[in-house]
C-alpha cells in the first residue's frame, strides 16, 4: 500500500547536508593541522647563506628548547614580524633558528638580515625547500617550536605578535621548560 | 594579520600550469613516467585544488624535484608518496586512500547502486501487481 | 546618477517580486481573478527594471566610473572593451545581478509565451519564480550590492584578472546561467503543480521545452568553460573534477534525466512524483553550486573570495526554498501515482533505467565533492577527493547508459521486444565490435578500456542512425519514398537524433584525447625541430610583442609533415599589469583526427632557448563537435510546433513507428 516515507526522505536528507553545510561556513578547508606535532623533525641540511660559516640541519635540534622560524626577504608579514623577533633575541627569550626558504639569490637573504637585523642564532639556506618540505610548510612565516629532543610540539602560521606570543608561545614553552 | 599571510599564500597561486620544465626531467623514461604519475596524486598545498605535476608555484616545482630525486635515489612509488604524507598529511593525497574514513566514500557509489535497483525491483514488481489488480477488477466486474 | 537610478530600480524589483510572489498565488488558491492577473504585468515589470540595473552597472564598467566599488574593483581603463562589459558579471556582486536579470527572464518568458497553460498553473508558476526572485534580491541587496560607490574615486580601477579577459571566458558566465538558472523555472513548474494538487500530460508537455532550453544553455555553458581551459591552461586539460565544476555538472545530469523522465510523464503517465522530484533537484543542486563557489566551504580553483555571511544567506536561501519544496513533495506525493503501466524491458522501461543510472552518477559526484566538507566537520582529518574518483565512478556507469541509449529507442512502448530490436541492430553491434577491436589491435597504445570507450561511442552513432533508419523505412523502400520520409520525421525527433549522435562523437573525442595523447617538453633554440605525432615543428623565432594592455613573448614555430602541410604556430606568453598577471596563449590547429597544440615557455638562460610544450591532441576537435551537434539538437528540437501549440493531444499509445522522444 501506498506509505508515506519513501517521500519524506528528500526532506530528511537536505536536513542533514543542511546541518554539514552550516557547520562548514564555520570552518577553512584549507587550514591543515600539522601532521608532525609530537614526531622527530625529519633529516634535512642547509647549507650556511652567504657571508656566514655554519649552515642548520636536524642534527642542531637538541639539548633546549627553540623556535624554528622560516622566512624570506620576498615574504611582507616577515618583515612585519622581524621587530617581534628581534625583541626575543634582546630578551635572550629563546633561541630563534631561521630557514631563509626560496630566496631569488644568495645575496637577497643577507642583505635583508643586514638591512633589518638578524634575530637568528643558526640559519640554514634554502634555496629547494628541503628544509621546509622537512617541516611540512605551506607558507611564511611559519614558526615552530621543537623540545630538547628535538620532537615538534606546535606549528604557528602567519606573523608572531606579542598577543599570540602571550596566549600560545609562552604558555608551551613554559610547559616544555619543565620537564 | 590574516589578511596578509593570505596574501603571501596567494602569491604562489598558479598563473598558468606550465608546470613540468625540461630540466626537471629525468633521462630515464621509466622513471620519469613514475614520477609523472606520482606527481599527478599529490596536491599542491599552496594552491587551491591542483596537483603539484599541474601547477606551476614555486613549492610544487620543489616538491617535483623532491619526487625525482627520490625516485632516483631508489625509492618505491608507495615509499616517496609515505615521504610526503609524514611532512604533509593524508590531505596532500588527491586520490583518497582506502581506508577507515573514506570507506563511506569508496562504498558510496556501491550503496546507492544497490539502493537503486531494489527501488527498481520494487518499482517494477508494483507495477506488476497493480496490472493483476486491474485485471481482476475487470474481472469483477464482468463476473457480476 | 545613474548608479542610484540602477540601484533603486533593483529595490522596486524587489518590492514587485515579493507582490509577485504571494498575491497570484494566493489569488488562484481563492480563485481571485484580479489577485491571479497581477502576476503576468508583475513579472515584465520586475524584468524591466533588473534589466535597467543591469544596464546602468554596464553603463558604469563602460565609462570606467570608478565611483563604483565594484567597477574599481573589477576594470580599467586599458581594458578592451569587450571585457569590460564582461567585467560586469566577471565578479561576485555582478554575477549575482545576472542570475536575477535571468530568472526574472524567464519569468518573462512564461508570462508572454505561456499562452496556453492553464491559468491557474501559469499564476503559481510566475508566483514561485517571483519568490525565488526575491530571495536573490534580497541577498544582492543585502549582502552583495554591486551599486555600492567609492569616495574619492580612484584615477584607476584594479583590472580584471587576465585569464577572464578572453571570448570563452566572457560568455562562459552567462550561458552557464541561462543554462542553470534555467533550471529555477522547471523547479516552479514542479512546486506550482504541486500547491495545484495536479500532474498531467499537459503539465509534462508544457514543462518540456523549457528543460530543453535550460539544458541546452548549460551544455553549452559547460563545454564552453571546458574549450576555454583546453586552450587557456596550456596543456590540454580540459576537466578536472573540480568542485565547482561538478557544481555545474550534477544539475546538468539531473537535467538530462528530467528531460527523459517528463516525457515518460506526458506519453505514458508514470513517473510522474519521480519527475517533480528531478525538478526540485535539478535547481537545488544549481543553488548548491552557488553555495559552494561563494561560501569559502570547499577549496577550488573557481572560489570567489568567500564570506561567511553570504554563504549562510546563500545557506538559508536553498534550505528554504528546497526544504519547501520537500515539504510539498511529502505531502503531495501519494497523490502523484499514476496509471501508465510498462514491462521492463520497453521504451519506458530503458528510460527508467538509465533515469536510475543518471541519478546514482548524480549522487556519486555529489558524494565525492562533499565528502572532504563532511570528513572536516566531523573533525576526522582532512581528505581530498581527485579526479581519479571521480572517473572510477563515473566511467564505469555511463557504459550501460551508453548500451541503453542505443537499444531503447528501438523498443516499443509499454511491452517491448528485446529480440525484434537486438535484429534490427545487429549490423550496429558487429560494426561497434569489429571497430573496437580494430582499435585494440592496431593502434599499438590502446589499452582495453580505451578500446572499450570506441566502441560503446561506435555503438551509440550506429545504434542512433539504425533507428533512424528505420523510421524512414531506408533499404526497405524506394530512396525516393526514404528521403520523403527523411522531411517528414518531427523536429523533436530530430533532437534525439543529434543530441545521442553528438553525444556519440563526442565520447570518442573524450576517449581518445584521454589516452592517446603525446606530449614532448623541450628547449629549443631558434631553428631547431621536433617532430611530434608525425608532425615536423620547427622554431624559427620569439619575439617580443605589444598588446593592448600586456606585453608578450611570441613564439612562430612553422609546421611540415609531407610535402602538403605547411603550418604557422605562434603561441604568446603574455604578461599583463594591472593586475600583475603570466597568462599562456597556446597555438592550436584543428585537424579531423586531432589538434596541434604548441605552446612557448621561458627562456633557458644556460642554453639561450626557449622551452616548449608541444601536444597532440587526437580527437578533440570531434569533442567540440559533438558537443555543438548536441545543443543543435536542444535547438531543433524546441522549434517543435507541438511545443508552441501546447495542448497535448490525448492519450493514445503511439504506433511503433513514430520515435521515441
Amino acid at each position: 500500500m501506498n506509505s508515506r516515507w519513501p517521500y519524506y526522505t528528500p526532506l530528511i536528507i537536505l536536513g542533514i547536508l543542511a546541518f554539514y553545510f552550516a557547520a562548514g561556513l564555520g570552518q577553512n578547508p584549507a587550514k591543515v593541522k600539522s601532521v608532525l606535532i609530537n614526531k622527530k623533525v625529519p633529516e634535512f641540511l642547509l647549507p650556511p647563506i652567504k657571508g656566514s660559516l655554519k649552515g642548520f640541519s636536524n642534527s642542531d635540534l637538541k639539548n633546549q628548547v627553540v623556535l624554528v622560524n622560516i622566512f624570506g626577504s620576498w615574504c611582507v608579514s616577515c618583515r612585519i614580524e622581524h621587530p617581534f623577533l628581534m625583541q626575543l633575541k634582546e630578551k635572550k627569550s629563546i633561541p630563534i633558528y631561521g630557514i631563509d626558504w626560496r630566496e631569488p639569490d644568495s645575496t637577497a637573504g643577507p642583505k635583508w638580515l643586514k638591512k633589518f637585523g638578524n634575530p637568528y642564532t643558526l640559519i640554514g639556506d634554502d634555496p629547494n625547500s628541503l628544509g621546509a618540505i622537512a617541516f611540512g610548510v605551506t607558507g611564511a612565516p611559519e614558526t615552530f617550536i621543537v623540545d630538547k629532543n628535538g620532537i615538534i610540539r606546535f606549528k604557528h602560521l602567519g606573523p608572531i605578535t606579542k598577543d599570540n606570543w602571550d596566549e600560545t608561545f609562552k604558555p608551551i614553552l613554559k610547559d616544555l621548560r619543565k620537564k | 594579520m590574516k589578511a596578509i599571510f593570505t596574501i603571501v599564500v596567494i602569491l604562489f597561486f598558479p598563473l598558468a600550469a606550465l608546470a613540468v620544465d625540461p630540466g626537471e626531467i629525468l633521462k630515464d623514461p621509466n622513471l620519469e613516467k613514475r614520477a609523472r604519475s606520482i606527481s599527478k596524486g599529490l596536491r599542491c598545498v599552496v594552491c587551491q585544488n591542483q596537483s603539484i605535476d599541474d601547477s606551476d608555484a614555486q613549492l610544487a616545482r620543489d616538491l617535483r624535484i623532491l619526487v625525482r630525486n627520490r625516485i632516483v635515489a631508489g625509492d618505491s612509488d608507495t615509499a616517496v608518496i609515505d615521504y610526503v604524507v609524514s611532512r604533509y598529511g593524508d590531505f596532500v593525497l588527491l586520490n583518497p586512500p582506502v581506508k577507515g574514513v573514506t570507506l563511506v566514500l569508496w562504498f558510496g557509489p556501491i550503496f546507492f547502486t544497490l539502493a537503486g535497483l531494489i527501488g527498481l525491483i520494487l518499482f517494477f514488481r508494483r507495477q506488476k501487481i497493480d496490472s493483476k489488480d486491474l485485471v481482476q477488477m475487470d474481472n469483477k466486474e464482468i463476473n457480476n | 546618477m545613474i548608479i542610484e537610478i540602477g540601484h533603486f530600480s533593483l529595490v522596486l524589483a524587489l518590492f514587485i517580486a515579493g507582490l509577485q510572489g504571494t498575491l497570484p498565488i494566493i489569488g488562484a488558491h481563492r480563485n481571485n481573478h484580479s489577485l491571479m492577473a497581477v502576476a503576468t504585468p508583475a513579472a515584465i515589470i520586475q524584468f524591466i527594471l533588473i534589466l535597467g540595473s543591469f544596464t546602468a552597472l554596464t553603463y558604469a564598467f563602460l565609462v570606467s566610473d570608478f565611483s563604483v566599488i565594484n567597477v574599481t574593483s573589477n576594470s580599467h581603463t586599458e581594458k578592451p572593451t569587450l571585457y569590460k562589459i564582461s567585467g560586469v558579471w566577471g565578479n561576485h556582486e555582478g554575477s549575482m545581478l545576472l542570475f536575477a536579470l535571468i530568472i526574472a527572464g524567464y519569468g518573462a518568458a512564461i508570462a508572454v509565451f505561456g499562452k496556453n497553460l492553464r491559468p491557474t498553473l501559469k499564476v503559481r508558476i510566475l508566483g514561485v519564480q517571483a519568490l525565488i526572485g526575491t530571495g536573490i534580491l534580497a541577498f544582492i541587496l543585502l549582502t552583495s550590492n554591486p551599486f555600492l560607490r567609492l569616495t574619492p574615486a580612484p584615477v584607476n580601477g584594479k583590472g580584471l584578472n587576465p585569464l577572464l579577459q578572453d571570448p570563452g571566458l566572457a560568455f562562459h558566465p552567462p550561458l552557464l546561467y541561462l543554462g542553470y538558472v534555467g533550471l529555477s523555472l522547471t523547479f516552479s513548474f514542479a512546486v506550482a503543480a504541486l500547491i495545484e494538487g495536479r500532474v498531467d500530460a499537459a503539465w509534462a508537455r508544457w514543462v518540456r521545452p523549457w528543460t530543453l532550453a535550460a539544458w541546452g544553455f548549460l551544455t553549452g555553458g559547460i563545454v564552453l568553460g571546458s574549450w576555454w581551459a583546453y586552450y587557456e591552461l596550456g596543456w590540454g586539460g580540459w576537466w578536472f573534477w573540480d568542485p565547482v565544476e561538478n557544481a555545474s555538472f550534477m544539475p546538468w545530469l539531473a537535467a538530462t534525466a528530467l528531460l527523459h523522465s517528463a516525457i515518460v510523464s506526458e506519453k505514458r503517465d508514470s513517473l510522474k512524483a519521480w519527475t517533480i522530484f528531478l525538478a526540485i533537484i535539478a535547481f537545488g543542486l544549481s543553488l548548491l553550486g552557488t553555495f559552494l563557489v561563494r561560501s569559502g566551504v570547499i577549496t577550488s580553483v573557481h572560489a570567489f573570495a568567500s564570506d561567511p555571511t553570504r554563504g549562510v544567506f546563500i545557506l538559508l536561501l536553498l534550505i528554504v526554498t528546497i526544504g519547501g519544496a520537500f515539504i510539498l513533495f511529502a505531502w503531495r506525493g501519494p497523490t502523484l501515482k499514476g496509471a501508465g503501466l510498462f514491462q521492463p524491458v520497453s521504451r519506458e522501461g530503458g528510460l527508467v533505467i538509465n533515469n536510475f543510472l543518471l541519478t546514482v552518477a548524480a549522487a556519486s559526484i555529489l558524494l565525492g565533492t562533499l565528502y572532504p566538507l563532511f570528513i572536516d566537520v566531523l573533525k576526522l582529518g582532512k581528505v581530498s577527493v581527485g579526479a581519479p574518483y571521480f572517473e572510477s565512478v563515473f566511467v564505469p556507469m555511463m557504459i550501460p547508459m551508453i548500451a541503453i541509449m542505443g537499444l531503447a529507442p528501438l523498443l516499443k512502448w509499454k511491452r517491448g521486444d528485446f529480440k525484434t530490436a537486438i535484429e534490427k541492430l545487429k549490423f550496429a553491434i558487429a560494426l561497434s565490435v569489429i571497430g573496437g577491436l580494430f582499435v585494440w589491435i592496431l593502434i599499438d597504445r590502446a589499452s582495453a578500456f580505451t578500446s572499450l570507450g570506441m566502441t560503446i561511442s561506435l555503438w551509440l552513432l550506429t545504434a542512433t542512425l539504425t533507428e533512424l533508419a528505420g523510421r524512414i523505412k531506408l533499404f526497405r523502400s524506394s530512396l525516393r519514398e526514404s528521403i520523403n520520409q527523411l522531411f517528414r520525421q518531427t523536429r523533436a525527433s530530430w533532437g534525439m537524433t543529434l543530441a545521442h549522435a553528438g553525444l556519440a562523437i563526442a565520447i570518442a573525442g573524450i576517449t581518445a584525447s584521454s589516452s592517446w595523447k603525446v606530449e614532448s617538453i623541450q628547449i629549443m633554440k631558434f631553428g631547431d625541430q621536433v617532430n611530434v605525432a608525425g608532425y615536423n615543428y620547427t622554431l624559427k623565432h620569439v619575439r617580443e610583442i605589444q598588446g593592448p594592455n600586456y606585453k608578450a613573448l611570441r613564439g612562430t614555430f612553422i609546421v611540415n609533415k609531407g610535402d602538403d602541410i605547411n603550418w604557422v604556430l605562434e603561441p604568446e606568453k603574455r604578461f599583463y599589469t594591472d593586475p600583475v598577471m603570466t597568462t599562456t596563449e597556446a597555438a592550436i590547429r584543428p585537424t579531423f583526427l586531432g589538434d596541434l597544440y604548441a605552446v612557448v615557455g621561458d627562456r633557458d638562460e644556460k642554453s639561450g632557448g626557449y622551452i616548449t610544450r608541444i601536444y597532440f591532441n587526437p580527437l578533440v576537435p570531434w569533442m567540440w563537435t559533438g558537443a555543438i551537434i548536441m545543443v543543435l539538437g536542444a535547438g531543433i528540437s524546441l522549434t517543435d510546433r507541438r511545443h508552441r501549440v501546447g495542448a497535448p493531444s490525448s492519450n493514445k499509445i503511439p504506433a511503433p513507428g513514430i520515435p521515441a522522444e
